[in-house]
């Protein structure tokens, strides 16, 4: 019965999301918040802002559509749009006729240029050529990559969060950052150490990212961001952002001076800027206490439904090795040295972003837990191999001479005291699992990884944020381990009798 | 029953481990009531036979019949499921002692004796447990039923699997080198429980080197070399005047 109320829980968790966004009215939309200021991004209180979440909340009201926000990471979000998690991509995305191939872009919403950044003092830069020789620090997949790549002799170094890039600016480890200028202004202009440098290069227009297939999407979203930019309210939200540039004045032929003070810029700045006591930042991340909390669940279900599933396939590949015919035997290795052999992150990747090339979609939560448990089934089966094998074989024999069939001796005799020996191994395992859980980040679920991803990226304490998430890992993994102590204990059968603990009776070899 | 019908009968019985012959041919049988010991030099094959008689072992050809059950086997016959449904038919009338018990760890004394036949008979938990106790008790350890086999004495343990073969009310007997693994103190203990199945009646078939025991409690003993039976004699005949000069040179060692 126990059986069945679990096949029938996993089955309910595998098949409920699938049917859940079947009503089409909201506007479904993405963004990488993490180190995402000024485009959209937690601010405080744990807040969605910045401009372009201004912009997208005016457009779907001009569309009379509710907004929905879906979070993603920067890589995810493109490929999220094909798989249909979203409706549309607002990102800072640049229009370039390679993403055009792949996504349909609406109307540009901003228009701006690449800014270097260098520390104060350095020599003056003109134009790019002036790099040659010279450490260049930016994103990956963006308009300054591609520039810097462009320019013969430049040493171009890739980051993943423009804040380590400027860090590395003040370490000493670059000569300069180009990245567009919004996020040159919020991350680089106030800090004292650094300073702007030469003129702006190029020009790039973010564009809002829909799917190819929705050509009318696009089309509504472009009536609705005219309006926005007509009625002046784009001017507004640029103002107070501090965004609103000769360049974007050119563009929508519209006033150079700001129609309202860069209120939202100056409470980043000031926000950023102060150092905060060691008591006070502890206080602060109070705020985060339910997005930790909420992560650490989302942590635990997946990890647990993962080691679950883990342990039931684990089991049967385990049984089918060991005791299948031998082609079975041979599809049971087969599977766990090809699981074993790839990477996970590789394997979560392929389940999400792979499997809907042939037409397979699985929810985030679902792709997550599936590709732990598909992944540790192979651990856990090896461990079940041990574990069958180290019976002796008189256990068998025994069972097999009592009249009883090799299942009912599998079932009743061997198993049973298999089970106590894998149990260290397998807590093991668990406490592995729950730590390779960070990586269902990477498929959008906003786990403890994900949250220490928000939390790091808006207070810049990567340091505090990190050792924070990594106490809840200690703290969710430490019952656990003592949860299979006490079970180890309670299945070794001397521990009833008051007698001295003893092992497995092991006979010797029969002569 | 006719008391001249076998209860135990072997013909031409014959197998072999990787081309290399272990029983060239042994035939036998053994009458209802009777304690066989069946002795011999190490890998004369006397272990092998006795395992095939449970289906331990599959034999390669011949014809193994025990309690109105039998298997029978041509030369390079395919292992069907009547054959499968024929030896587990055959195990469930023989019950089987092993050298080093091979007790259920896990499961205390009594739930050793009672595993099998709820599993295999669908004998209620109770009735199991009545029924094992009282073996236990016949074996003399009903004051253990409740400990584990790891905290028992090997004599204890060796009985305790009798009690746990006998729980699926065997016809015959089979014990493979019962005494083997003991300390010597603790051998008496198993084999007087073994003689008093005897005096009950039970057909007993023992592999054994305790020459002593052979020779006090069987009714006769067969003399096996070489994968063949060399001689079987009345217990005290084979001691005192063995026919067969491998006989006599095996016997004297233990003179």
């Amino acid at each position: 019965m126990k059986k069945i109320t679990l096949l029938f829980f996993l089955a309910l968790t595998f098949i409920l999301p699938l049917s859940l966004h079947a009503e089409g009215k909201p506007l479904r939309w993405a963004a990488a918040t993490d180190s995402n200021a000024p485009f959209a991004f937690y601010g405080p209180g744990n807040k969605l802002t910045g401009f372009e979440y201004e912009v997208i909340m005016a457009v779907a009201r001009e569309m009379g559509r509710e907004a929905v926000f879906v979070p993603n990471d920067w890589d995810g979000l493109i490929p999220g749009l094909s798989r249909d998690l979203y409706d549309c991509v607002i990102c800072g995305i640049e229009i370039t006729p390679e993403k055009s191939q792949e996504v349909l872009f609406t109307n540009p919403y901003y228009v701006t240029y690449e800014q270097l950044v260098t520390a104060k003092g350095a020599s003056q830069v003109n134009a790019l050529d002036q790099l040659q020789g010279k450490q260049v620090g930016t994103l990956s997949q963006t308009a300054s990559f591609n520039m810097l790549s462009d320019t013969p002799g430049v040493i171009v170094k890739t980051y993943d969060e423009e804040v380590n890039a400027y860090a590395d600016i003040v370490h000493g480890r670059l000569f300069g950052v180009l990245l567009d200028f919004p996020i040159a202004k919020y991350y680089a202009f106030a800090n004292p150490n650094l300073s702007f440098n030469g003129p702006p290069f190029g020009q790039i227009s973010y564009g809002i990212a829909t799917s190819r297939g929705n050509a009318e999407l696009a089309t509504e979203i472009n009536t609705a961001l005219a309006q926005v930019i007509a009625s002046g309210e784009m001017r507004d939200i640029l103002s107070r952002w501090g965004l609103w540039t000769d360049m974007m004045a050119d563009t929508f032929g519209q006033p150079q001076n700001p129609s309202l003070p860069d209120t939202e810029y100056r409470a980043f700045v000031a926000a950023t800027a102060e150092q905060p006591s060691l008591v006070n930042r502890i206080i602060g991340y109070a705020r985060f206490w339910p997005l930790l909390l909420n992560a650490s669940l989302l942590t635990i279900e997946v990890s647990i439904l993962g080691m679950v599933g883990a342990v039931l396939l684990g089991f049967t590949l385990a049984i089918m090795r060991v005791y299948g015919p031998f082609p079975v035997r041979i599809l049971a290795t087969f599977y766990i040295e090809l699981v074993r052999g790839t990477p996970l992150l590789i394997q979560l990747l392929i389940l999400f972003y792979g499997l809907p090339n042939i037409g397979i979609k699985l929810e985030p939560f679902v792709a997550g837990v599936l590709g732990l448990a598909l992944n540790y089934a192979a651990y856990e089966a090896e461990n079940y191999r041990a574990g069958l094998l180290a019976i002796p074989k008189g256990q068998m024999e025994a069972a097999r001479a009592l009249g009883m069939t090799q299942r009912q001796g599998l079932i009743h005799v061997v198993i049973p005291q298999s089970f106590r020996l894998v149990l260290p191994p397998v807590t093991n395992d668990f406490i592995s699992l729950l730590k390779d859980s960070s990586l269902v980040s990477m498929v959008t679920l906003v786990d403890l990884t994900g949250a220490y991803k928000q939390i790091a990226t808006q207070t810049f304490d990567y340091f505090g944020a990190g050792l924070l998430v990594a106490a809840f890992y200690l703290l969710i993994g430490l019952p656990f381990v003592r949860l299979a102590r006490y079970t180890e204990h309670c299945l070794n059968p001397a521990a009833h009798s008051g007698a001295r603990p003893s092992r497995l009776h092991k006979p010797q070899g029969k002569s | 029953m006719d008391s001249n019908t076998p209860i135990v009968s072997i013909q031409d019985l014959r197998k072999s481990f990787d081309e290399t012959p272990i029983l060239k041919g042994v035939s036998f049988a053994i009458e209802e009531g009777d304690l066989v010991s069946i002795i011999g030099p190490s890998g004369c094959g006397k272990s092998t036979m006795l395992r095939c008689i449970n289906g331990l072992e599959i034999l390669d050809s011949g014809v193994i019949s025990a309690a109105g059950a039998s298997i029978s086997r041509e030369p390079g016959a395919p292992l069907d499921a009547a054959f499968e449904r024929r030896t587990h038919d055959l195990r469930q009338r023989v019950g089987m002692v092993f050298q080093q018990f091979n007790l259920f760890p896990h499961r205390t004394l009594l739930e050793n004796t009672m595993l099998a036949p709820m599993t295999v008979r669908g004998m209620a938990r109770e009735d199991a447990k009545k029924a094992g106790r009282a073996l236990l008790e016949k074996v003399g350890l009903g004051g253990h039923a409740e400990r584990y086999p790891a905290n028992l004495s090997g004599g204890q343990q060796q009985r305790a699997a009798i009690a746990r073969a006998l729980a699926m009310q065997p016809k015959v007997m089979l014990y493979d080198e019962p005494t083997s693994a003991l300390d010597p103190e603790l051998v008496d203990e198993v084999l007087h429980v073994m003689k008093a199945l005897d005096a009950e009646g039970m057909t007993q078939i023992v592999v054994t080197h305790e020459m002593r025991f052979a020779r006090d409690a069987s009714d006769y003993i067969i003399y096996m070399e070489g994968g063949h039976i060399v001689e079987i004699s009345d217990e005290d005949e084979i001691f005192e005047n063995p026919k067969d000069e491998r006989t006599r040179r095996f016997l004297r060692r233990f003179i």
